[in-house]
């Protein structure tokens, strides 16, 4: 039974306690995402299972057989980075980084619902088709990623110049 | 975690068949569950994973809408019959948890996720008569500043934290079920408790059930519908109160209510006291202050949480506000 981790298929744990998380950090040996709180309430364990943002640590590496995970090592194409990379070091998007893989991750997987036009709970239309990404949305759309540094401001820069420009295109 | 056995049901009877197993329970998207699992608040010895079965949602015969109770929270809320015509329940979703807990979770398990009681998460230092029964309950004399102002007995405290599970109690939703001894359906009201002698048992299913689906009435009033939470921060915390609510006004008067309360039970709070002075009435601010005074007349405050019968009171005045405004 396999798992697809940034392309590579892996064999799922036998033990069912063994959370996503601890499968990619202790048994695939990519510590990028990263264990906070490890009980679902700071985001910096945000993964994307196919294409959808998850907490990797509130979730049973079991489950996602045939899944596909893309984790923040997979992000860079050789020594290009992913724009998102690139704008939150030109924002400051963070401090002392260790929230940063799961924010980025989260901001993907953010991206990819407003695309398909999920609202929030500060859209004014729930009905609207059409998201527009204005900082307030940005923000509570973020909600679920903690930044105990406070580079908040940087990290919605580093959003706005990416995603809300290209929404807006 | 106690260590414990993993099997995926691949359909109804499978998963049933497999839930009969001593000490199994039914995992969905695990948010909730697993954290119980990790902190050895609960210690089931199997895991019958359900988030294969029921995962559409369908229009009803009668115009309802029927839920499959492994549907994800996002996509629930992201529905256009949702969003549409039941917009209570789409803006109860997007106001719980995070994005990412909302990717995760599935609906069925969200009707029947744990209080965040503090003292039910604290095994090696509170007593809790949910987490043990008869040990007692520390939140008696405790901090319980978070705790229920409707319902509460002197074994339990606690509160429910579902922001959806306040939408479908206003909704009157069925729930289906299937089970060991077949199928049944349970009206929405009737399927969580308040804690009386036993807050360990916190809903009417009996072992071994497992929730199939939500079922939806039409309801065209629901148009008109809100959900508004008020809570320690402006996002991804739970309720200190909410408040889900439907209202029809015809000619300034009340012609059709629902009206639910979130934060203040042992179970999602319907407030029938409030509906039936608000029906046949105007749409006046004073009638939706008497009608918020009337429903917390029942209220028992404890030494820290007080604040929550004004809290619910301007909430419930300002939400009905909001929708008679929408509605003349």
């Amino acid at each position: 039974m396999p798992i697809i981790v940034n392309g590579s298929s892996h064999a799922l744990p036998a033990d069912p306690r063994v959370s996503l998380l601890d499968l990619l950090r202790d048994h695939l040996e990519l510590p990028g995402t990263k264990k906070g709180c490890n009980q679902g309430a700071c985001g910096a364990c945000t993964v994307l299972v196919d294409g959808e943002r998850i907490l990797s640590c509130l979730a049973l590496a079991v489950q996602f057989n045939e899944r596909e995970v893309t984790t923040i090592e997979g992000l860079a194409r050789g020594d290009t980075l992913h724009t998102l990379q690139a704008a939150f070091i030109e924002h400051d998007g963070f401090q002392c980084g260790y929230c940063t893989p799961g924010q980025i991750c989260s901001a993907i997987g953010l991206a990819a619902e407003a695309r398909r036009g999920v609202p929030s709970a500060v859209s004014a239309d729930l009905a609207a088709e059409r998201v527009t990404l204005t900082r307030e949305e940005l923000q509570e759309r973020m909600s679920g990623n903690l930044c105990r540094c406070g580079a908040y401001n940087g990290i919605i820069d580093a959003l706005t110049e990416t995603l809300a420009a290209e929404m807006a295109a | 975690m106690t260590p414990f056995s993993y099997a995926r049901a691949v359909d109804g009877s499978d998963a049933v068949r497999l839930g009969a197993q001593a000490h199994a329970a039914y995992l969905g998207g695990g948010t909730n569950l697993v954290d119980l699992m990790r902190e050895t608040v609960v210690r089931p010895a199997a895991l019958v994973d359900v988030t294969g079965l029921s995962t559409t949602i369908t229009d009803t015969n009668d115009g309802g809408l029927l839920i499959g109770a492994a549907v994800r929270n996002t996509a629930l809320a992201e529905h256009s019959a949702v969003r549409t015509r039941y917009p209570v329940l789409g803006r109860a979703i997007l106001a719980g948890a995070s994005a990412q807990i909302r990717n995760m979770a599935t609906v069925g398990g969200n009707l029947l996720q744990r209080t965040r009681c503090t003292y039910f998460y604290d095994v090696d230092g509170s007593r809790c008569n949910k987490r043990v029964p008869g040990t007692g309950c520390d939140a008696l004399d405790g901090f319980n500043r978070i705790h229920a102002i409707f319902g509460a007995s002197d074994a339990c405290l606690a509160t429910h934290p579902s922001d959806m599970c306040v939408a479908l109690a206003a909704l009157d939703a069925t729930v289906h079920v299937t089970g060991p001894n077949g199928i049944r359906t349970i009206p929405f009201g009737d399927l969580h408790r308040l804690p009386g002698d036993h807050p360990e048992i916190e809903t009417s299913l009996a072992p071994g059930e497992l929730i199939t689906a939500i079922e939806l009435p039409p309801l065209p009033m629901m148009a008109t519908s809100t959900y508004r939470k008020v809570r320690d921060r402006a996002s991804y915390a739970f309720a200190l109160v909410s408040v889900a609510a439907a209202l029809r006004v015809e000619g300034g008067l009340v012609t059709d209510v629902r009206l639910a309360l979130g934060g203040v039970a042992h179970k999602p709070w319907r407030a029938v006291k409030a509906e039936a002075v608000l029906l046949g009435g105007p749409a006046t601010a004073t009638a939706f202050r008497a009608a918020a005074t009337a429903e917390l007349a029942d209220a028992r405050p404890l030494r820290d949480n007080g604040f929550k019968i004004e809290l619910a009171s301007r909430t419930m005045v300002a939400v009905l506000g909001e929708l008679a405004g929408d509605t003349v």
